[in-house]
């Protein structure tokens, strides 16, 4: 067989990881899944096509960076989506999930996300249709690499991107203050407040950089696959899963669970068929809750 | 009496509106003491402190800490008012290694300043230090309480407030506790603590209260209250209580 999967499989975990993430953050610090984080993935992916749009409407066109598909534009588009999905967050917990938090029923919070998750995605079928589009129809020649392997530019700086991203965040929680203060409301919110953190600035932090993350890895499915409405809540079920084979809470199990299940996608693709592609996020899931359900990296609540 | 640290008037607060568990309870503590607050089971005593620390809804009364209404500051706040409390459980972040623990509770501190507040908090507590890479949730029930007291302390409090630290420990450890408390009152410290242990608690203490049905009903010397009848009779409730209220010391 073919090792190409492995490259196919890094990829598509790369996107799944740091989409899990920021669902393992608010999972953990929050305390509820937030169905609408795939609906961050495409606002920002969409956002960031929009900037790409304006650049491009305002200096004309500007030649990719050699040898990659895209120039400048798309990069200084790519931070200005990451602040704007960063935004979106903030203003989504302002104005619904953080009155509803105050009622204490993390049930109620689930469910306005899933209300709020239908509602971003139509609000995007609307504006911009269903029709899938694209950064770039530009077409890349794939480098071999040896072992049967070849690769793309993009796809190169994708992985190398993903890489410093998730080296950052894991620092980010290990090495600062606000990483601490992050860990500590996690496991016991009441005790984070004693010790002086104040709840409502360490919230804000985690739906920036879930925010963030999301909208990155929502525009390295634009660059890689197409950008649809649906892009991001088609990517719900992997991002669960890997968040959870991770251990919620964990950020590098949230990486590692992502590029497990990236990896047994591409891999079912070539040995079982693309039919089954869909199904394996939701094989590993129910079998990590049946066998470890507090995932490789989680540990048991006291 | 010297200069007073801590003044609570007249505290009413519970957990729901209309049903105040702490009931009108007034104490005071002078720099330098350690003051107990005792009272028999569901008399208040933890919701009272902990209405102290801004962790149950005040409904009424006023708290002052070095003379500042601190009534209505919320619980993040108090490590910068000058109030550190220690709970009764759960007083520590298990997963986080014994160093993130103390290092987390310095977002108070000159940046410059914690690593040798970190030093000094293992040189108080020597226990600590072997184990500064463990996570918390692996230490014994007293290097825990002892790990709870350093975070309380690394940020220099005006007041120590701790909730039943002997609770749950294991005899060698609940002496242990108290002459901690002893060491760091010596060390300039004030203390107040409410405790279900009372002869430990009067042993080290200077005053007490004792508290029933969320009222301060009687005050005195921690070392004269052990023997006194009226102590017995108010923590075992052998006499019915009369609505004399107030301190009969």
């Amino acid at each position: 067989m073919s090792l190409q999967f492995v490259v196919d499989g890094l990829l598509t975990g790369s996107m799944i990881g740091l989409g899990a993430i920021g669902v393992t953050l608010t999972y953990s610090i929050l305390r509820f899944s937030n169905f609408a984080h795939g609906d961050f993935m495409a606002w920002g992916t969409y956002a960031t096509l929009a900037v790409v749009g304006a650049i491009g409407a305002t200096f004309g066109k500007v030649a990719p960076i050699a040898p990659l598909s895209f120039g400048w534009p798309l990069i200084v588009a790519l931070v200005v989506g990451m602040a704007f999905t960063a935004l979106l967050a903030l203003l989504l917990d302002r104005v619904l999930f953080s009155r509803l938090r105050s009622q204490g029923q993390a049930i109620i919070v689930v469910m306005a996300s899933f209300g709020a998750s239908m509602a971003l995605r139509s609000l995007l079928e609307f504006t911009f249709t269903s029709r899938p589009t694209y950064f770039s129809r530009a077409i890349q020649i794939a480098m071999p690499v040896g072992f049967g392997i070849r690769i793309t530019p993009d796809q190169i700086a994708l992985l190398l991107l993903t890489a410093v991203l998730v080296l950052g965040v894991h620092l980010l929680m290990t090495r600062t203050q606000t990483g601490r203060s992050m860990q500590a409301l996690s496991q016991n919110a009441a005790l984070a407040r004693i010790v002086g953190i104040d709840v409502a600035s360490v919230v804000r932090v985690t739906w920036i950089i879930g925010g963030a993350l999301a909208c990155v890895a929502g525009v390295m499915i634009g660059i890689l696959v197409q950008i649809r409405p649906f892009m991001g809540f088609d990517m719900l079920l992997p991002m669960f899963a890997a968040a959870i084979l991770g251990g919620i809470g964990s950020i590098p199990g949230a990486v590692l669970g992502g590029l497990i299940i990236g990896l047994a996608e591409a891999g079912a693709v070539q040995l079982i068929g693309a039919e089954w592609r869909a199904a394996v996020s939701f094989i590993i899931l129910m079998a990590v809750l049946f066998v470890r359900p507090i995932g490789l990296f989680g540990v048991r609540e006291r | 009496m010297s200069e007073t640290v801590l003044e609570v008037r007249d505290l009413e607060a519970g957990y729901e509106p209309g049903v105040p568990i702490v009931r009108g309870a007034s104490i005071t503590v002078a720099k330098g003491e350690i003051v107990v607050v005792l009272g028999p089971n569901g008399a208040g005593k933890s919701s009272f402190i902990k209405a102290i620390a801004g962790l149950v809804p005040i409904t009424r009364g006023t708290v002052f800490l070095d003379g500042r209404d601190i009534t209505a500051a919320p619980a993040h706040t108090m490590v910068r008012l000058g109030l550190a409390f220690v709970p009764q459980t759960e007083n520590i972040f298990p997963l986080m290694s014994v160093e993130d623990n103390l290092r987390v509770a310095c977002g108070i501190l000159e940046r410059r300043e914690i690593p040798g507040r970190i030093e000094e908090m293992y040189a108080a507590f020597p226990d600590l230090v072997r184990q500064r890479r463990t996570a918390a949730g692996n230490l014994s029930g007293g290097q825990r309480q002892m790990l709870a007291v350093a975070r309380a302390l690394i940020v220099h409090p005006k007041v120590l407030v701790l909730d039943e630290p002997s609770a749950g420990l294991s005899p060698k450890f609940v002496s242990m506790v108290f002459e901690m408390l002893a060491d760091i009152r010596k060390s300039g410290v004030t203390i107040l603590l409410v405790e279900q242990n009372a002869k430990a608690a009067l042993a080290i203490g200077d005053r007490a209260y004792v508290l029933v049905e969320g009222k301060d009903r009687h005050e005195g010397i921690a070392s004269e209250l052990w023997n006194d009848p009226v102590v017995a009779e108010l923590y075992l409730g052998q006499r019915p209580l009369k609505s004399e209220g107030g301190s009969a010391a």
